[in-house]
């Protein structure tokens, strides 16, 4: 997975058109985000060809975060030509299928 | 035909691996399934500064987790799994969960309680953009920011002292005029000169486009509309036990609180009860881990008594 940062966030994620990108907003003290981790690489081998793979460590991006209106981990987002398509907040994520779902709904 | 364990005990908080560790102790075949994080409520609270011996790495996480392997180290097993569907009919008891079916000749059940929602407008469509339920998690994210918390117990007065680790101001709304807190917390948290009160007061609304940006608030006395601009709120008022799934099976009172004696013994024979589930006057970690050690050993008595004669 691409790791974004308030340095490439722009060309990665907001002018990036060739495909949709997902992004996996985590933080080190988010227990939940760690485990689910291991799913969500899984899920770009599947996917990967069809979806770009990113995740954001928004400890240390907090601000950017923030202005992208993320506030609760683990926080999914896919982007559409640098737009958001579909956000699952933290209360709608219980398992990687649910990640999994969302994604799925970007593949056609 | 699967497996027939002596015990199984649904939920892995500090009462369900109590209760693990006692049976495991007694060399009894017992399984502990959770369906979310080993530890419960106790993983998510920072400061655990009341269970007697944990002074050191007195986090919630590290003392649950020290829970969790001391059970493990006696034999305890564990499963990831939810279960959905329990059958208490006969001597041997049926659990469905979503990826098994479990049977036991004893049950305890441990599934604690979750956080009730405040009730406010737009508190579920904020949920996870500014709405929090728990501050270890979310805390970082508002590290210099504004911050509100809902309530005036334990567990508001604690979250909220932690949050002045973050936070620039931490703001407590409170229904009423005085705190319920301990009084060495709020002596804490008046001396903090991050936190301000305000009371008899209580949060009507949610504002804000994708994000939260500021709380409409209603003062109970006067009827008086204000609003307060906050990044984050965190509510904390209090408790709803995780017993639906035993509605009709076992008996609770009618705020759902499941109803045993003083060995944890529920109304149907084989099946106990234990920790923040139960009704009782006092919800904490080592109120739950007593309740967990009492029934292990009630369910002991119980299987030898039954199967073992
Ligand atoms: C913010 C906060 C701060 C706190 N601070 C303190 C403190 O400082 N000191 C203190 O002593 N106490 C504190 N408490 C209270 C303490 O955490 C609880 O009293 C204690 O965790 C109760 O333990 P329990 O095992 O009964 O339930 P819980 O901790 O609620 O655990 C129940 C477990 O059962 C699981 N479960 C539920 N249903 C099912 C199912 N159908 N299938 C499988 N698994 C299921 C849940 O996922 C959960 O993990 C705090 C609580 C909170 C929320």
């Amino acid at each position: 997975m691409l790791e974004v940062n308030k340095d490439n966030f722009e060309v990665e994620v907001l002018n990036y058109t060739e495909k949709p990108v997902f992004v996996d907003y985590w933080g080190d003290k988010c227990q939940k985000c760690i485990e689910l981790m291991p799913d969500v690489h899984k899920l770009e081998e599947k996917y990967g060809d069809k979806i770009k793979f990113c995740s954001l460590n928004t400890s240390q991006n907090r601000r950017l975060a923030i202005a992208q209106k993320v506030l609760g981990l683990p926080t999914m987002i896919m982007y559409v030509n640098g737009e958001k398509a579909e956000t699952l907040t933290p209360d709608k994520i219980n398992t990687v299928e649910d990640i999994e779902n969302m994604i799925k709904k970007f593949c056609e | 035909m699967s497996h027939i364990y002596d015990i199984v005990i649904i939920g892995g908080g500090p009462a369900g691996l109590s209760a693990g560790l006692y049976a495991s102790r007694a060399k009894l075949d017992v399984l502990v399934i959770e369906k979310e994080k080993f530890g419960g409520q106790a993983a998510t609270t920072a400061e655990l500064e009341n269970y007697p011996g944990s002074i050191e790495n007195c986090t919630g996480p590290a003392l649950v987790e020290r829970m969790r392997k001391q059970a493990e180290e006696f034999g305890t097993t564990f499963s990831k799994d939810e279960i959905v569907e329990v059958d208490f009919f006969d001597d041997i008891k049926i659990l469905k969960g979503r990826k098994e079916e479990y049977r036991s000749k004893a049950v305890i059940i441990a599934t604690g309680a979750e956080y009730r929602l405040a009730g406010f407008k737009n508190e579920i469509e904020l949920r996870g953009r500014g709405v929090s339920y728990c501050a270890t998690c979310d805390a970082d994210f508002f590290e210099g920011l504004d911050v509100a918390v809902i309530g005036g117990g334990d567990s508001a007065i604690t979250e909220a002292l932690y949050l002045t680790k973050f936070a620039e101001t931490v703001t407590i709304i409170h229904r009423r005029d005085s705190l319920r807190a301990a009084k060495s917390l709020q002596e804490k948290a008046f001396n903090n000169p991050k936190i301000k009160f305000i009371w008899d007061t209580v949060v009507e609304e949610a504002k804000g486009d994708e994000i939260l940006e500021s709380l409409v608030l209603r003062n109970v006395k006067t009827g008086e509309i204000s609003e307060l601009a906050v990044n984050g709120v965190f509510v904390f008022v209090g408790l709803e036990p995780k017993s639906e799934l035993f509605k009709g099976k076992v008996e609770m009172d009618d705020r759902g609180y499941i109803l045993t004696d003083r060995n944890m013994k529920t109304n149907v024979e084989g099946v106990f009860a234990a920790g923040d589930v139960v009704q009782k006057s006092l919800r904490q970690v080592i109120t739950a881990a007593a309740d967990g050690a009492v029934a292990a050993v009630a369910a002991e008595e119980y299987i030898n008594e039954k199967f073992n004669k």
